[in-house]
């Protein structure tokens, strides 16, 4: 008997271990200075995917600063993971990390729940950054998250089969039902629509180029969008295989010259360019930003920002250190190595940058259309709740009116 | 006097395994019990800030234990887990059939049988991802276009299929145990005395065999019931046709939703407790069997 009783109080035990942590509500955050000023090391959690270019702006911050190192500890992989080990710490108060690379829609989430502070101050002005990135640090108008990365979906096209990228969905049907024809075993558009968060930014940016607004998704543009994506799946011009796509899924498909015109994040540029035979079509696609119901599309905005640990016990280091990061000098010095887009306007400008990363200009354009997802404490539950619809659009197991009056109907208290 | 002594120094030595069982067992236990009548940050104050500290919540977080979501989970858990072990029960038995025989290469036949056990479960599930993906090797080999992983009656097949491959060697492996101790001269008897190859599986081998097979399919049975990381992995969380109970309690858990998780998770503890009982009472799988019980059947089994 005991064996499976001990398997069973695992499962629950796990869970209850981690409530009994979060359950001794949180006091409120001590304001007063401690007695070093707060000044003193740091500990700087950050992204995987970056970490080549995290560590030199770390090493060129410590040597500067050498009463004051910086330690880089990497988070996991996917941000699930990351949220949850970010959520765990905050939950128990642990100083373990002092800054922290927060995804764009956890801001308010992380400011509600104070796990961290406002940013507030001279070090912390956004004048130099492109609207729509500093938006997504904010929470209730108040800034909490400097912005660091930023980005949106572009629209990645055969440049050798596409005269001039379209701007509207019908130019696009319009400009496959042309190209087509005489390609075989290639579908005209595709994008993210496994059931994750994926499927969410896919969705909005649907809605938000159709001229529709979140959370009015009953609206006639949230119908328009909605259709034009169950339509494209059952007439074909999304292949079916797109309900399974994550990034990586469908970047394959389009670099095995599978598809047409394909809605993908910056990454995908370089490697898509690859001509050590992982990609087909290197040097035969170009991006451009994407389209919309009746002019340009307003894309999804993705990115990640720095805030400050609520629990920190050295703020004022704490700062200085996300000011520098975020300075213009050190953003350039990072994207010279990483091909994250970042934040600052005057990066989109760089001749030695746009050189490196040629479809510079077009992100920016589609930056400032961009929309960022809804915002809300419990994120968590809009993102799923979005899914939960989209999905059904998608694979097509319920009409687009029905799924979009449950959408808004488990959006509207979450939303308001 | 030297009695209560000894009786003394018994639980002094049984203590440490007692405060570790409190400790390991009960508190988180209790602990999530206690969880799951309470509810803790879903409101905000004026400012926009999350209201701090837990509030009883009487039974609240148990109403979702009869909705929709809930039910679906349990179907799917209780599904998978008759499918997958019934199946692993045969493939397993046949297996350690084969495994027991003696020949050439027989070790290298052990080994390679027990590989997919030796692939942890998320491992697996990647690769069955790879294999059950759009155009995968499962749809070039069946020459289909599915989408097995995608939401619907697919998905269903392709979990078990995964879990199958990947615990049946598992069930094979205990089986194997319980083979190696059935004594050679109870077969030469029965040939002896004229039983069939069948007749010897049926009425020797498998009752001799049980005590084996009942202590794998407890073990299974405990596992299936719990299990998470497979359709996680495979096709991915919040996916109706594939939807646990543990991937459930994960969901909420994940969206901080701990009182709903933690009365999730009780209600599936208690499941699991019935479902063992059950077994227990009914196949009298006598987890403790010890030598003195084998031996007898066996002495019956060759009388």
């Amino acid at each position: 008997m005991h064996g499976k009783k001990i398997t069973a109080a695992v499962v629950a035990g796990l869970l209850g271990l981690g409530l009994a942590a979060c359950g001794q509500g949180a006091g409120s955050t001590s304001t007063q200075k401690p007695a070093d000023g707060g000044r003193g090391p740091l500990t700087f959690a950050s992204g995987k995917f970056e970490a080549e270019a995290t560590q030199k702006i770390v090493d060129t911050w410590n040597a500067a600063h050498p009463n004051e190192k910086v330690t880089s500890v990497l988070l996991p992989e996917s941000a699930d993971e990351q949220r949850r080990k970010l959520i765990q710490n905050a939950q128990t108060k642990s100083d373990a990390f002092d800054v922290l690379l927060i995804d764009a829609v956890w801001t308010g989430e992380f400011a509600a729940n104070r796990w961290a502070d406002e940013l507030t101050g001279p070090r912390f002005d956004v004048a130099g950054f492109l609207p729509p990135s500093v938006e997504t640090g904010k929470y209730r108008g108040k800034l909490y998250a400097m912005p660091l990365f930023t980005g949106t979906g572009l629209l990645y096209y055969r440049e050798d089969l596409v005269k001039q990228p379209p701007k509207t969905w019908d130019e696009m049907k319009k400009i496959c039902a042309e190209v087509l024809p005489k390609q075989k075993g290639m579908s005209c558009y595709g994008g993210q629509f496994d059931k994750y968060e994926g499927l969410t930014v896919n969705f909005a940016e649907a809605v938000n180029s159709a001229g529709g607004q979140f959370p009015e998704v009953s609206s006639e543009s949230a119908k328009q969008a909605a259709r034009f994506l169950a339509d494209g799946f059952t007439s074909g011009m999304i292949p079916k295989e797109a309900v399974t796509y994550k990034e990586e899924e469908g970047r394959v498909a389009f670099q095995e010259g599978k598809l047409l015109f394909y809605r993908n994040w910056a990454y995908m540029y370089e490697a898509a360019n690859k001509t050590d035979g992982s990609s087909k079509v290197a040097g035969k696609f170009d991006v451009a930003p994407i389209p919309g119901l009746n002019g340009p599309g307003a894309g999804t905005l993705g990115g990640n920002n720095l805030a400050l640990s609520a629990f920190s016990k050295h703020k004022e280091t704490a700062k200085d250190f996300i000011a520098f990061v975020t300075s213009a000098e050190q953003e350039k010095a990072f994207a010279l190595i990483n091909s994250t887009p970042m934040a600052r306007a005057s990066l989109y400008e760089d001749p030695e940058l746009i050189k490196k990363y040629p479809y510079l200009p077009a992100l920016k354009e589609g930056i400032l259309a961009a929309k960022p997802r809804p915002s809300a404490v419990k994120y968590g539950d809009v993102t799923a709740a979005i899914q939960e619809s989209a999905y059904a659009i998608v694979s097509g197991t319920k009409p687009v009116d029905q799924a979009l009056a449950e959408m808004q109907s488990a959006l509207g208290p979450l939303l308001k | 006097m030297i009695r209560t002594r000894q009786n003394l120094l018994g639980w002094g030595m049984v203590s440490p395994t007692l405060v570790v069982l409190a400790l390991v067992v009960f508190y988180p236990l209790v602990a999530a019990m206690r969880e799951s009548f309470y509810t803790s940050g879903q409101t905000l104050d004026a400012d926009g800030f999350v209201v701090e500290g837990e509030r009883f919540a009487g039974a609240a977080n148990y109403a979702g234990v009869l909705g929709e979501r809930f039910l679906n989970a349990t179907f799917n858990t209780t599904l998978f887990t008759v499918v997958t072990v019934a199946m692993e029960v045969v493939l397993g038995v046949a297996m350690a059939l084969v495994m027991h025989r003696a020949f050439r290469g027989r070790a290298f036949l052990r080994a390679s049988i027990l590989v997919p056990w030796a692939v942890p479960t998320a491992v697996s599930g990647l690769m069955w991802k790879w294999i059950f993906q759009a155009d995968g090797v499962a749809n070039a080999i069946l020459g289909t276009q599915i989408l097995w992983t995608a939401d619907g009656v697919w998905a269903k097949l392709a979990v078990i299929v995964a879990d199958v491959w990947k615990t049946s060697p598992f069930v094979g492996l205990l089986v194997l145990a319980g083979l190696q101790i059935i004594p050679a001269e109870v077969y030469e008897a029965a040939r002896v005395d004229g039983a069939s190859a069948w007749q010897r599986f049926w009425r020797i081998t498998l009752p001799l065999v049980k005590p084996a097979l009942l202590v794998a399919v407890l073990f299974r049975l405990m596992d299936a019931l719990r299990v998470f990381d497979l359709p996680y992995v495979l096709i991915g969380p919040r996916k109706a046709s594939v939807e646990t109970l543990s991937g459930l309690i994960w969901d909420e858990a994940t969206r901080v939703h701990y009182g709903p998780a933690s009365a999730y998770g009780t209600a599936l503890f208690v499941y699991i407790a019935v479902i063992a009982f059950v077994f227990v009472k009914l196949l009298g799988a006598d987890l403790l069997s010890d030598v003195r019980a084998r031996k007898k059947e066996s002495r019956d089994a060759a009388a």
